[in-house]
């Protein structure tokens, strides 16, 4: 699969850096599973934090830290890992976002949100917000600016907007400047996975009204 | 010489190292690795806002994951300074996250039991061309750089910061592009 709307350089950086919030976290992720050449570029953001930790002045470890490690690795249950479901099946969601929704499309707990359009909101901590979308085939989401950053990858179906036309694994990064009314391909409806650091800003009086209600 | 007095340069010799672990439970490679490598953890951790104890805790618990997972390691994809940081990395996040942070999904075609010694090779020397590329930039772009991987920016003053020295590791991702498309024009075994 040829993916042609990549992440950028920063947030490559910042997701090789760890520095993203959950929800970014969480769409890069997503869309690395999809692209193989932003993986490969995450590659090489990974090798600067490689070379950057080497140049680190080193901190001298604690007394006996090499003789408790062995002893923690030779006992067999040195560390507790965080869990991490990964019973996860090929599907339209990649593998780091069914272990949020629990499963694939049919897992999604679907809120309508009015005209056909219907959102779930994901779990993160942190400031920024993650939801999955499912735009009707041909259907148009309202049109909206940005406070901050929105990262959209499309998941299923496609959207076009004023700057071009998104397909399974592309991402749009909007920022302050874009203003824009996406409208689903009339292929499929259009499911993606959005994730917004600062809320949404709708053009229109009832969806600024409703914003406090859906979260959006 | 000790392992602990070699210079970056030699970073083929940690990739062994980590080999020798993988295939061996070599002990002497590992406390090699860890007296290297432990020290560099801890600072980087302490230089991300981590206390003393919280960086001396990830960072053992680091060296413990990268002997648990070494048979996940291959060179050909990552030298052994780029592997470690990543799980180093994880570890920073988990310990300040309710759950383990979102991961791509692993690649269908997994490690290979024989990495191309020849990829390795590249791969390790394109790493340290990054190296050097990163000490001849000005002090002031080196520095964004290293606050970006401290965590010292946050992802929105990176999003600004334009003119960032990426150019320079151009051709460490053209290397790992072609490695993938290389590996994914591969008939299935």
């Amino acid at each position: 699969m040829t993916v042609k709307h990549l992440l950028n350089e920063q947030l490559l950086m910042g997701y090789a850096a760890g520095i993203l919030p959950e929800a970014f976290d969480l769409v890069v992720a997503s869309h690395l599973s999809l692209s193989d050449e932003s993986r490969a570029m995450l590659g090489g953001y990974e090798a600067v934090g490689g070379v950057v930790m080497e140049e680190t002045e080193a901190v001298a470890m604690g007394a006996d830290a090499l003789g408790s490690v062995m002893a923690r690795i030779k006992s067999g249950k040195a560390i507790t890992e965080k869990p991490a479901l990964r019973a996860t099946r090929p599907g339209v969601l990649p593998e780091p976002l069914q272990e949020y929704v629990g499963g694939d499309v049919d897992k999604i707990n679907w809120r309508p949100l009015g005209g056909g359009v219907k959102q779930a909101i994901l779990p993160t901590s942190g400031k920024a917000q993650a939801r999955l979308l499912l735009i009707p085939a041909g259907a148009a989401v309202p049109d909206h600016g940005h406070r901050g950053t929105e990262l959209t990858l499309v998941l299923q179906g496609s959207f076009s907007d004023e700057v071009d036309r998104f397909a399974r694994g592309d991402i749009e990064i909007a920022d302050e400047d874009l203003n824009h009314q996406p409208v689903a391909g009339p292929e499929a409806d259009c499911i993606c996975l959005a994730a917004t650091d600062a809320p949404l800003r709708f053009n229109s009086l009832i969806p600024r009204l409703l914003q406090p209600i859906f979260r959006i | 010489m000790g392992p602990t007095e070699q210079p970056r340069s030699q970073g083929d010799d940690w990739n062994a190292y980590i080999l020798r672990v993988r295939n061996h439970r070599d002990e002497a490679a590992f406390s090699a690795l860890f007296n290297h490598f432990g020290p560099r953890i801890k600072g980087f951790l302490i230089k991300s806002g981590a206390s003393g104890t919280m960086a001396e805790e990830c960072a053992q618990e680091t060296m413990i994951t990268l002997c648990h997972k070494a048979h996940l390691f291959d060179p050909s994809r990552a030298t052994a300074a780029t592997w470690i940081f990543t799980i180093a990395r994880n570890k920073k996040i988990d310990a300040f996250r309710r759950a383990a942070r979102p991961e791509p999904e692993d690649l269908p075609w997994g490690p290979e039991p024989e990495p191309e010694a020849a990829d390795a090779l590249a791969l390790s020397q394109e790493t340290e061309h990054l190296a050097t590329a990163l000490d001849a930039l000005p002090e002031k772009q080196r520095e964004i750089v290293k606050r970006a991987y401290y965590g010292d920016l946050t992802h929105s003053e990176l999003a600004e910061e334009t003119g960032l020295p990426l150019g320079t590791i151009k051709s460490r991702i053209r290397l790992a592009l072609d490695r993938l498309r290389q590996t994914l024009n591969e008939p299935v075994k």
